[in-house]
């Protein structure tokens, strides 16, 4: 039998990789909830965000954390140009087009980033990354530290930019009643690329909380980005707190499942939850509010 | 304040108004009827710019906004309740008040609302509640009020009476006569043809995209046609 203080420490492992998992999932829920299509194109923007956080480390010694304003800026900006310019131009407001439209754009990402950057891995050093508090049961990290607590404060702030600014009610307007949107006046285009730039803002500053702990290669936006899509699915398609919760869910599925079975065998119960699921719950936790 | 000439407009290769002309007066009611399928929303929705005519000019306040977005036109002050409500279901009452002054009055918007919880105070009693669990007259209040938010200029109604009970259409078009009362112009699309007349200064009465009938409205109450064809008498 396992120690209950092992399980515990599992749990709060969990709940750090989970916090991650949640701000991934939150910028692919945003968009879903918005423009009512999967964004194939999250896993590339992810990886491409922590290529641009290794490239600001690299070249001017810039510290990931640090640089998490400038990235998920930057980030903003590729996404509201991306969906303003690319995907809205190219779509003629047809879902399905869209949905192609996010591939390919996923498609060449990739390929530009292993032309550009090969296949090699990079890392991210940070020189406190053995740095932490010990919790007795479980020795905490930096790296997990600030990526949980990072990751719920911008969970927070966006929650409270959604519900109470103006700009926030437009996009739950137009998630919901895009020609009643239209009638008082929201720019629905413009809308829909804020949403797509926070989505991939919450990429950015997830980009700045991984890149201590994991090597960046071109294929690295799969793993999270087949992650997020679990998560969105189980909290619930376009729910904020599906997406918080199920982050955190999926996060202490990984660190039990890896504890009892095994790193690779405990992925499965990630897969697992998916198709129960879909099984079971299609709708998700939370159903598809906003 | 309002001229719409020679509208041709559709969806597609689709012709829905083949030449439309109609004029709204500052502080009049004109009243649009016609069948279902004659076109009037289509009228109404090119008008805010939610569609794109294919030929023709719409003029506000001398000014040509034939083909403008529907910011530009919310900016000016013409404010569409459209068919079907359209509010915000998952969004608060007030949210979708709020919502109203999105872009017009945003800094009078506290008052605005005061002001219009005393019109509705059915909408009062449910400031805090979300949209989409009002009953359809109180969701129709709502789409009222928060076009009211914009302080328009000129309100355009389309079938603000439908699936209202008799009582809440009596109340509807009490609330359209205070409105006029105030000053405001409106264009108010209803199948009440003689409710609608009653109130209305002006009518037109659109088939198959065309005007058919328009004059007073006091004339066209008394149209043989017009009282064959729509009320069965
Ligand atoms: N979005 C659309 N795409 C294609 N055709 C449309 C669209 N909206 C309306 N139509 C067509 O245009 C014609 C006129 O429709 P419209 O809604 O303007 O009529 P209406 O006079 O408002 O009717 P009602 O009294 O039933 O509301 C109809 O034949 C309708 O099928
Ligand atoms: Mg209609």
């Amino acid at each position: 039998m396992y120690d209950p203080s092992i399980i515990a420490a599992s749990i709060i492992n969990g709940l750090m990789t989970g916090a991650i998992y949640s701000l991934v999932a939150l910028g692919l829920t945003l968009i879903y909830g918005v423009l009512h299509i999967i964004n194939f194109a999250h896993g590339s923007l992810l990886m491409l965000c922590m290529y641009g956080v290794w490239f600001l480390y690299a070249q001017a010694g810039i510290d990931p954390y640090l640089a998490l304003p400038l990235v998920a800026a930057g980030a903003f900006c590729l996404g509201y140009g991306l969906q303003r310019s690319v995907i809205g131009k190219t779509s003629h407001g047809r879902d399905e087009i869209i949905l192609l439209v996010t591939l390919g754009v996923s498609i060449i990402i990739e390929n530009i980033a292993l032309f550009a950057f090969t296949a090699n891995e990079r890392v991210v050093q940070v020189p406190y990354d053995i740095d932490g508090i010990d919790l007795g049961i479980t020795f905490l990290v930096v790296p997990q530290i600030a990526a949980f607590v990072a990751s719920l404060a911008i969970t927070a702030a966006l929650w409270l930019f959604i519900a109470r600014t103006y700009t926030g009610k437009a996009i739950r307007a137009v998630a919901k009643e895009r020609q009643g949107a239209r009638l008082v006046g929201v720019n629905v285009d413009h809308i829909f690329a804020v949403s797509f730039g926070i989505g991939t803002a919450c990429l950015g500053a997830a980009a700045c909380l991984l890149a201590p702990t994991f090597p960046i290669s071109p294929q690295i936006g799969y793993i999270f980005v087949l992650i997020a899509f679990t998560v969105v699915v189980l909290g619930g398609m376009g729910s904020f707190v599906g997406a918080l919760i199920g982050g955190f869910i999926i996060g202490v599925t990984e660190s039990l499942g890896g504890l009892f079975f095994g790193e690779s065998l405990g992925k499965l119960g990630i897969s697992l939850i998916f198709i129960l699921i879909l099984l079971f719950r299609p709708t998700g936790l939370f159903g598809q509010r906003m | 304040m309002l001229e719409v000439r020679d509208m041709v407009a559709g969806y597609g290769e689709v012709k829905v108004l083949h030449g439309v002309s109609l004029d709204v007066g500052p502080g009049e009611v004109v009243a649009l009827l016609g069948s279902n399928g004659a076109g009037k929303s289509t009228l109404n929705n090119n008008i805010s710019g939610i569609f794109r005519p294919f030929a023709g000019m719409v003029i506000f306040e001398g000014q040509d906004i034939s083909g403008a977005r529907p910011e530009t036109t919310v900016d000016l002050g013409i404010i569409q309740v459209p068919e079907g409500r359209r509010v915000f279901p998952n969004m608060s009452v007030r949210d979708n008040l709020e919502m109203g002054a999105y872009r017009r009055a945003r800094a009078r918007r506290t008052q605005n609302i005061d002001r219009i919880a005393g019109i509705f105070p059915r909408i009062a009693e449910r400031i805090d509640q979300l949209a989409g669990t009002l009953s359809g007259g109180e969701q129709q209040m709502l789409a009222i009020g928060r076009s009211l938010m914009a302080e328009p200029r000129l309100l355009i109604l389309d079938e603000p009476s439908l699936g209202l009970s008799p009582l809440l259409v009596e109340e509807m078009f009490a609330l359209i006569h205070q409105l006029h009362a105030d000053g405001l112009s409106i264009l108010l699309v209803e199948q009440n043809v003689v409710q609608s007349l009653e109130i209305a200064n002006r009518g037109y009465v659109l088939e198959n995209g065309k005007v058919a009938m328009s004059g007073p409205a006091s004339n066209l109450l008394q149209d043989e046609g017009l009282r064959r064809s729509y009320l069965g008498m």
